[in-house]
């Protein structure tokens, strides 16, 4: 039903190894693409700069750590200080008049060098190793960011940006700045979709299959995992400096503590480790489950007149992330990506379900 | 310089660093069991803070009953943990499972300030808040009382790991298979272990609670406690007395002296440069086997 496989013939090899073989997966695609275009015209305002940009953006952070995590198998608890590094260093190029194109990129660049000095410390051991790494990577940018008022004007200050126009087109109101984060997300999207199909993301998935093998058929492995790292922290930091000018809009340093980073951890894991679209899902999960759940919650604690506590309201986030991680880790490794792939794996051959791979 | 304040400045550290070594301790005990990190240490040790201050607080039993009360509650929710969740996690890949014990730790730093309310509690375990004073030398008299506590739980754990339990878990960390085809059972002893690193997270906490109240800033001791365990070797006990006292010393001389240059907030760093030099110059730590794989 729905994604039929039936009567459709590749008769030419790029026709089978395009994006999307099946018709019925680039009508969907089209039409979220024609969604995603229409809704800041269609959506209030408000709905745009709450839900919807947000969302946007930590899907990027979360494809960015994706790549790290699922494509290259590699763990990073820092993501957080990877994108605070590319949002003050973009904030700082921009103050300084530089356009805010170059200081994006620029902001990815610092990023890539500072994150991969790092992963080069921890690429020579593994697993554990590396996450805690990471994890010190998150404290130690935080603290310089902190207690360098060069870098953030003071540990209580907070750098507001300034107005700045993206190729040409001023980025000011709610239409504009969430237009200016689809086109990063768009290019990242792009970026992953296509990474796999390289030899770039072959050698990365042999990598992350096993490094010995992949080191014993010629693919170097120090050299893959540092350039996954690069990667990914240039993500990081573009999306950094995007996170920055298009829905903080002034900077301080507690946006970027270690909760940003597990809230990211979290997004990749729930939505699926390699997965574009989990990305997506995750990042939707993550930032909304929260807030429907307090909502709900509130709406259960006044109907019933049952009292529950601020306190207990205000941890609903950190218990949700928490019991998300562990039960998807449990349950569903592969993620919200993975219960999708079956639900239309079994569309695909419905009613007959013998016929199902 | 003046060099009493720094002698002072290092005493003080060296039992700060034993009580976080109590934290690392539990880390230990579950990496030389089953090979894995427990990133949920921090919280566990908060855990059993609360615990011990629920009990205290809502039971209304004296501290010498709440305390052995929360350390058996929190053997069997350690326990429970790793029946209920990391053995359904055995064959993964490590990642998963240090994502597994990091999900844990975000849920309880939830949980608990969420269940029994975030404000900062007090524990009164009926230690005098008067210094301590040895000729010119200040010490604190919580953190005294803590240390020494922590390394006779730390010498403890030694001699538990030769007695006859001990050595089935030394089996285990040994190789699983092999302990497995003479008779020893495997789960049970990684279970236990878990108990246990639980439990020593309930005196962490108990002692933390005592000095800085209970909060779920606690959990916060993970970082230091991953600091010592990795600086001494994440499969060595001895490892983690002597690191703890080089963490705790580095960490409170570097509060005295490089505060003042730099603004505050050394203390909290200190950790994370520690564990990234001991990963740039000896992954394996001070006194850890030397069987990291390297690629």
């Amino acid at each position: 039903m729905l994604y039929r496989r039936a009567g459709i013939r590749h008769t030419r090899y790029q026709d089978e190894r395009q994006l999307w073989p099946l018709p019925f997966d680039r009508y969907l695609v089209t039409a979220i693409a024609v969604i995603l275009v229409a809704a800041p015209f269609v959506v209030s305002p408000l709905y745009l700069s709450s839900y919807l940009l947000p969302w946007i953006i930590w899907s990027t952070a979360a494809l960015g750590l994706n790549f790290l995590m699922g494509t290259a198998g590699q763990i990073h608890l820092g993501y957080g200080a990877v994108m605070a590094i590319g949002a003050y260093t973009s904030v700082h190029l921009v103050l300084s008049g530089i356009p805010f194109e170059i200081a994006m990129v620029a902001g990815g660049l610092m990023s890539s060098v500072i994150g991969i000095a790092f992963g080069a410390a921890a690429l020579r051991v593994k697993g554990l190793y590396l996450a805690m790494a990471t994890l010190a990577m998150q404290y130690i940018v935080d603290f310089v960011i902190m207690h360098f008022p060069a870098i953030s004007g003071g540990s209580l200050a907070s750098i507001a940006v300034p107005r700045v126009s993206f190729l040409g087109i001023p980025v000011v109101g709610d239409i504009r700045t969430y237009f200016v984060a689809l086109f990063v997300c768009v290019i990242v999207t792009l970026f992953m979709l296509n990474v796999k199909r390289s030899s770039f993301g072959r050698a990365l998935a042999a990598v992350r299959e096993k490094d010995y093998a992949a080191e014993v058929i010629g693919v170097s492995t120090f050299k893959y995992k540092l350039l996954a790292f690069w990667t990914s922290s240039f993500i990081g930091g573009v999306v950094g400096a995007v996170l920055a000018v298009c829905y903080l809009r002034s900077v301080s340093p507690d946006q970027f503590h270690l909760e940003l980073s597990i809230q990211l951890v979290a997004m990749v894991i729930v939505g699926g480790l390699g997965s574009v679209l989990g990305s997506f899902f995750g990042a939707a999960l993550i930032l909304f489950a929260p807030i429907i759940l307090n909502n709900a919650i509130g709406t259960f604690a006044t109907n019933f007149g049952i009292d529950i506590s601020s306190d207990l309201r205000a941890h609903v986030p950190l218990m949700l992330y928490g019991a998300l991680i562990i039960g998807f880790l449990i349950w569903e490794p592969l993620g919200l990506a993975k219960i999708y792939n079956n639900f239309r794996n079994y569309l695909l051959v419905w009613p007959f379900r013998h016929a199902q791979r | 310089m003046d060099w009493i304040l720094i002698t002072e400045l290092a005493i003080n550290g060296v039992f700060v660093g034993l009580m976080y070594a109590l934290v690392a301790l539990g880390i230990v005990l579950i990496y030389k069991t089953s090979g894995l990190a427990n990133l949920a240490q921090g919280a566990l040790a908060m855990m059993g803070g609360y615990l011990t201050w629920a009990v205290a607080s809502y039971v209304g039993a004296s501290m010498w009953i709440a305390i052995p009360v929360a350390i058996v509650l929190m053997f069997l929710v350690g326990a429970a943990i790793e029946k209920l969740a990391l053995r359904k996690m055995i064959g993964q890949p490590v990642i998963m499972v240090i994502m597994l014990t990091l999900g844990l730790e975000i849920m309880l730093r939830g949980l608990l300030p969420g269940i029994f309310g975030s404000a900062v509690k007090r524990l009164d375990i009926g230690i005098p808040n008067a210094p301590i004073f040895f000729g010119e030398f200040l010490i604190n008299r919580a953190i005294l009382i803590g240390g020494t506590i922590s390394l006779v739980m730390i010498v403890l754990s030694l001699i538990f790991f030769n007695s006859r339990l001990g050595v089935m878990m030394r089996a285990v960390s040994d190789d699983q298979t092999a302990s497995w085809s003479v008779g020893i059972k495997v789960e049970r002893a990684i279970a236990i272990a878990w108990g246990l690193s639980s439990a020593m997270a309930t005196v962490a906490g108990v002692l933390w609670g005592a000095t800085q109240g209970i909060d779920w800033s606690l959990s916060l001791l993970l970082i230091k406690a991953l600091a010592i365990a990795i600086l001494g070797g994440l499969d060595s006990i001895p490892g983690v007395l002597i690191a703890g006292v080089i963490v705790g010393v580095a960490e409170s001389l570097a509060s005295g002296v490089l505060d003042p240059l730099v603004g505050g907030g050394t203390r909290d760093v200190v950790a994370s440069v520690i564990i990234l030099l001991t990963l740039l110059v000896k992954p394996h730590g001070l006194f850890g086997r030397e069987h990291i794989e390297r690629v």
